[in-house]
């Protein structure tokens, strides 16, 4: 079983946590109904869709509405700390919460409780709270893009709205940000670094660069991050390991713009449909 | 928008000049600056509409490592001006939580931009966030990029509209994502 833990972009919605499915084109967890937009929903909808090219792993969310007044996210970092113990996940990815660090630290010592410590993915918010709490080591997998890898590069920055301008101004040489995130234990055990060049990275440097297909506009679409992520969840899962799963989720990634002809005014839900014929082409 | 902090083109940097209204004739190394510490990045982007509209020298920087919690920001303001500030924060009823003096450096907020033009749209960047619209029309077609709660709601509010129909980000927003996206959406409206 894979869990997602993040948000939804509705002030009313309530904590829930169960098993993903479909519900036509509308995601369903727990009785409650989400519309694919980007944000974690894309995170859901694109593992959901990679989990049947890839065994038909569960995919379990734990989700909460906040609109950036924190209040879901602390329900949810509350939840956790109680009762992840009880929870038993091969991937545990954590996506759009509120930056936090003393939650986070609460809810990274509820996972050394669990019975066997997942592979720990952390992107977004849960990865700016990761790094600023120093504990970025603990983390198998952070998925930043360009502008979160001059964060994570930055030792001083506790987001990435405070990174330095000398730091900022480099975000075309990747190599040398990924080393100085590592060299400050900034970063997790690995990188996956999403741009015009995706890099798959470690602490001895770069394992993989990807950059074929290339969809210029595929920068602009708000959520090509999250459905990444998605499907580095659900590569972990079926047992891949970490470098080779970021390799494998970076192409598919790519390759769902060969099938939606992508414009900077695409949506995401667009690119997640062709996940399942991304996937295949890679996997024949 | 961040006072007397300055934007720039990518490649140049500059050091902010010094604010206006900061404690005049302060004896060197005198504590002259204080930080005022609100509940949240919301409370923060009300307080600095209201001094602003005040006619008050303040910005908004990044707090101290020993309050820091993730994902916050506080208003610097000549320490002089205290009473005054703070009365009429509370004649808001948006007291701040503590103020406390500046005894080391803040961190500045983010002020590079960079510009994408795809032909028939344009994106622009501030830190982490992206927003772009189609020169047509300058309706709003993505926004990516961030890391906060308030990102994909933002983007549900301000996409399908125009730069002059969406609500601003520093108005709907909650986060440092949302601000960083403020400054993008100042940075596209200048630039259109």
């Amino acid at each position: 079983m894979l869990g997602i833990v993040g948000t939804v972009p509705d002030p009313d919605f309530p904590l829930v946590h169960g098993p993903v499915t479909w519900e036509g084109d509308r995601l369903s967890v727990a009785g409650r109904r989400l519309t694919v937009l980007r944000g974690t929903p894309a995170l859901l909808a694109a593992a959901l869709k990679a989990a049947p090219c890839l065994g038909g792993p569960e995919i379990y969310a734990f989700l909460a509405g906040d609109i950036g007044k924190g209040q879901g996210s602390r329900r949810l970092y509350h939840f956790l700390e109680e009762n992840l113990k009880d929870f038993d996940f091969q991937v545990l990815t954590f996506h759009y919460l509120q930056p936090d660090v003393d939650w986070h630290n609460r809810v990274l010592f509820a996972i050394d409780g669990m019975r066997r410590r997942p592979l720990l993915i952390a992107d977004a918010g849960f990865m700016y709270a990761a790094k600023m709490s120093g504990q970025a080591p603990a983390y198998d997998l952070f998925t930043p893009d360009a502008g979160e890898l001059a964060f994570l590069a930055d030792e001083t920055a506790p987001h990435p709205f405070y990174t330095r301008g000398f730091i900022l101004q480099q975000d075309n040489d990747v190599p040398e940000l990924i080393q100085r995130a590592y060299q400050h234990a900034n970063a997790a055990r690995h990188l996956v670094v999403k741009g015009a060049t995706d890099y798959i990275a470690n602490e001895e440097g770069i394992l993989y660069s990807v950059d074929q297909p290339s969809f210029e506009a595929m920068e602009a679409i708000g959520g090509t991050g999250d459905t990444l992520t998605g499907l580095l969840t659900v590569l972990c899962g079926a047992g891949f390991e970490p470098a080779r799963a970021a390799l494998l989720a970076a192409k598919a990634n790519r390759r769902t713009g060969r099938y939606a002809t992508p414009t900077p005014a695409t949506q995401v839900a667009a690119l997640i449909e062709a996940i399942p014929q991304a996937l295949a082409d890679l996997i024949e | 928008m961040f006072g007397w902090s300055t934007k720039q083109k990518p490649g140049r940097t500059a050091p902010a000049p010094a604010p206006k209204g900061s404690a005049k004739g302060a004896p060197k190394g005198a504590i002259d600056r204080g930080i005022l510490v609100f509940e949240n990045t919301s409370e923060v982007i009300q307080a600095e509409k209201i001094l602003k509209k005040a006619g008050w020298a303040v910005r908004v920087m990044g707090p101290p490592p020993e309050i820091r919690t993730g994902c916050d920001l506080v208003i610097e303001f000549p320490l002089i001006e205290e009473l005054h500030i703070v009365r009429e924060l509370h004649l808001a009823e948006l007291a701040p939580l503590k103020v406390v003096p500046v005894t080391a450096p803040l961190l500045a907020p983010v002020d590079l931009f960079q510009t994408k033009d795809f032909g028939d749209y344009l994106m622009v960047r501030a830190a982490n966030m992206k927003i772009t619209i189609a020169k047509a029309d300058g309706r709003i077609v993505n926004i990516s990029g961030g890391g906060c709660p308030d990102v994909p709601f933002l983007a549900q509010q301000m996409v399908g509209k125009t730069l002059a129909e969406a609500p601003r980000p520093r108005d709907v927003g909650h986060t440092l994502c949302g601000y960083a996206l403020d400054l993008a959406y100042e940075e596209l409206r200048r630039q259109c």
